[in-house]
């Protein structure tokens, strides 16, 4: 396999590197491929380029996707870290061998370049319509291209966002099918794994079609979405190769991350705002609470009085916060994961 | 008379308000069927508007011929319709896809939720909605094959050109037209004309459809006039014609005209270099019910649907 690879043709329309070379006694191989994986020309518009990064050869065993929508910029971030890092494991012949890892850092730039957050022409979210399709509408199509791109992976990770603004504690989300393994999920060391019961509008995500097509599917949350948090992304990058190296696609030295707590969505704690006005929270993501202790404050926008004192119900821990500065009345303001044993 | 369904503080100094108005026969007997019509779930909606006032101001005038009780919704998204917002302005979340709601739920989820309660036992609703800024329909009524049996009697009665019976996304899961069916109240969901726009004549004859199910109902005791046949059709019967360029799309046919297999029904040109990207051809012999609005399209972009010929000989 090492004997021709200058002249290796790698699949797709560009390849940025493929070469060894010698350094002192050490060999370097490098042979990261980036390709197009999927292309559409607009009116006026540079092209839409959904770019993949290709690591290692053989079995198509890992895939990971990062900004599906326009707002999704540390989910972008943490796919650049991770197109870095496993540059450098590569690099230094740490992907073990018959294994391909495929990175899509963004699929919806088009929207990023000019603050949208989903399709900038209609506003449909192209996570909203997986598996796409072929002859369909324009983000049937991207979705459709970009799955053909994508299935057939051992495992696919997804850098994902909630619909809401909000802080998570770091952790994994994966729907409840016939096809999920919370086990599997605990490989990545966050600190809990949460398990959604699919809805009506969850069967046209990517997470529920890459299960249903018998693809390993994990959603990674950090804490943000529209700003960069240097630690969660840091931390979303090793659970993904902490992943990778237990699964032995890769050998990599890691720290062994949490035992992760798994949880039900449906058993999460839901705070909603009794009051509107500005949200003031005290307590973050991983705060641990007791009953009546006061969470945020609602305060009144003109006056600054407090309208609202936002308390526990209950002991535990809180799992997500509000993050606007705004709230209004009956917005879910936390999420917190119930202490059930004292 | 005009009730709160809902209302919700918003940050500052602001209430959102879901009203309805009810109108009811002059002399009760307490037996009256109620029938719901309600617009606007869609903010960029805005045919029903028109429609719901039209249904007001002909009862208004011969009040004493209504028999039974009539609510209005104008306005399911109030936030969206006045800052020409298809969805929910703050959150994008398209309001037609969280019905039946949750009480306990954030600020869409609970408003879904009191207007569900409201209309639950009503005998009938009819939830008419336009298109959205790049298409416009003919008029028809939408509904999915399990409520045929329910729904196909009274969307022969609405004076539609077409009903089209698919899992469209007027009446899928989670949106208020699949949700009350579930729960007992026939809907049925009118989709005519394009967002953003009132074409009248589309409006009237919609208002006509609704007056007759009103009557029917015994709702209505006033003249009616006799309403249209509608074609019927399945998912199948309905053919697509998608671009496969990028440009500026030129139509060269209109809604409701005939068009052959192969004919030229359109362009897409581009304007920088002055050349056709793609002509476009009719994929069947069929009626054109669709046509896109809005010239600039991507690759995808839906600029036709033809009900197909050989389904009206069905």
């Amino acid at each position: 396999m090492t004997e021709n690879l200058n002249e290796r043709i790698c699949e797709g329309i560009e390849q940025i590197r493929c070469f060894r070379k010698e350094e002192g006694t050490r060999l370097y191989i490098k042979y990261m491929r980036k390709e197009i994986l999927y292309s559409l020309k607009a009116p006026y518009r540079d092209d839409l380029r959904v770019t993949g990064y290709r690591f290692g050869f053989g079995e198509k065993t890992a895939c990971i996707v990062g900004a599906l929508r326009g707002n999704e910029v540390q989910q972008l971030y943490i796919c650049s870290l991770l197109v870095q890092k496993l540059k450098e494991l590569e690099a230094h012949g740490h992907i073990t061998q018959n294994h391909e890892i495929l990175v899509i850092p963004s699929v919806n730039h088009y929207a990023m370049n000019i603050g949208k957050r989903f399709w900038a022409v209609d506003n449909t979210d192209i996570n909203r319509k997986f598996p796409g399709i072929e002859n369909g509408g324009t983000t049937e199509r991207i979705a459709a291209g970009v799955m053909e791109c994508i299935k057939g992976y051992s495992y696919g990770i997804q850098f994902a966002s909630f619909y809401m603004p909000g802080q998570f504690i770091p952790h994994v989300r994966m729907m409840e099918t016939a096809h999920s393994s919370a086990s599997l999920a605990n490989l990545f060391g966050l600190p809990y794994v949460v398990l959604r019961k699919p809805k009506p509008y969850d069967t046209t995500t990517l997470n529920y079609n890459w299960q249903i097509s018998g693809t390993n599917a994990f959603s990674v949350y950090t804490n943000d979405t529209e700003n960069i948090n240097e630690e969660s992304a840091q931390m979303a990058v090793s659970a993904v190769l902490r992943f990778l190296t237990r699964m032995g696609v890769l050998k990599y030295n890691c720290h062994g991350g949490y035992i992760a707590s798994v949880i039900r969505e449906d058993e999460l704690t839901a705070i909603h705002a009794e009051r509107s006005g500005i949200f003031r929270p005290i307590l973050h993501p991983g705060d641990e609470v007791v009953r009546g202790q006061i969470m945020a404050r609602i305060l009144d926008p003109y006056e600054g009085t407090v309208r609202e004192n936002v308390m526990s119900p209950t002991d535990g821990i809180v799992f997500f916060t509000h993050q606007k500065p705004l709230v209004n009345q009956k917005d879910l303001v936390f999420t917190m994961i119930r202490r059930l044993h004292a | 008379m005009i009730q709160t369904i809902a209302t919700i503080e918003l940050p500052v100094d602001e209430r959102l308000v879901l009203e309805k108005n009810r109108l009811e026969p002059e002399q009760k007997t307490g037996r009256e069927k109620r029938v719901s019509l309600v617009t606007g779930i869609h903010g960029d909606e805005l045919l029903g508007m028109y429609v719901l006032y039209e249904v007001q101001r002909r009862i208004e005038k011969e009040r004493h011929k209504l028999t039974g009780i009539l609510d209005i919704y104008p306005a399911i998204n109030p936030l969206g319709i006045d800052s020409i917002n298809r969805g929910l302005p703050q959150s994008d979340i398209d309001m037609n896809h969280i019905f039946p709601g949750n009480e306990n739920g954030n600020l869409t989820e609970y408003m879904a939720s009191q207007l569900i309660d409201d209309m639950i036992g009503a005998d009938l609703c009819i939830d008419v909605h336009a298109s959205d800024i790049f298409l416009k329909e003919i008029v028809q009524v939408r509904m999915q094959k399990q409520d045929e049996a329910k729904l196909l009697p009274y969307a022969k009665m609405a004076n539609a050109d077409l009903i089209w019976i698919s899992a469209s996304a007027t009446v899928k899961e989670a949106t208020l037209a699949h949700s009350l069916n579930m729960m007992g109240v026939p809907t049925l969901a009118i989709e005519a004309g394009s967002g953003m726009r009132i074409d009248k004549d589309y409006g009237d004859q919609i208002v006509e459809g609704i007056l007759h199910i009103l009557k029917q109902e015994g709702i209505w005791q006033g003249e009616t006039t006799e309403v249209r046949t509608p074609d019927v059709a399945y998912a199948e019967d309905v053919d697509y014609a998608n671009a496969n360029a990028s440009g500026v799309f030129m139509p060269a046919v209109n809604i409701g005209d005939w068009v052959c297999k192969g004919q030229q029904i359109g362009e897409i040109v581009n304007a920088l270099k002055g050349t056709v990207e793609e002509i476009i051809s009719a994929p069947c012999d069929g009626k054109i019910i669709t046509v896109r609005q809005y010239p600039i399209v991507y690759h995808g972009a839906l600029m036709y649907r033809i009900l197909r010929k050989n389904s009206l000989a069905k």
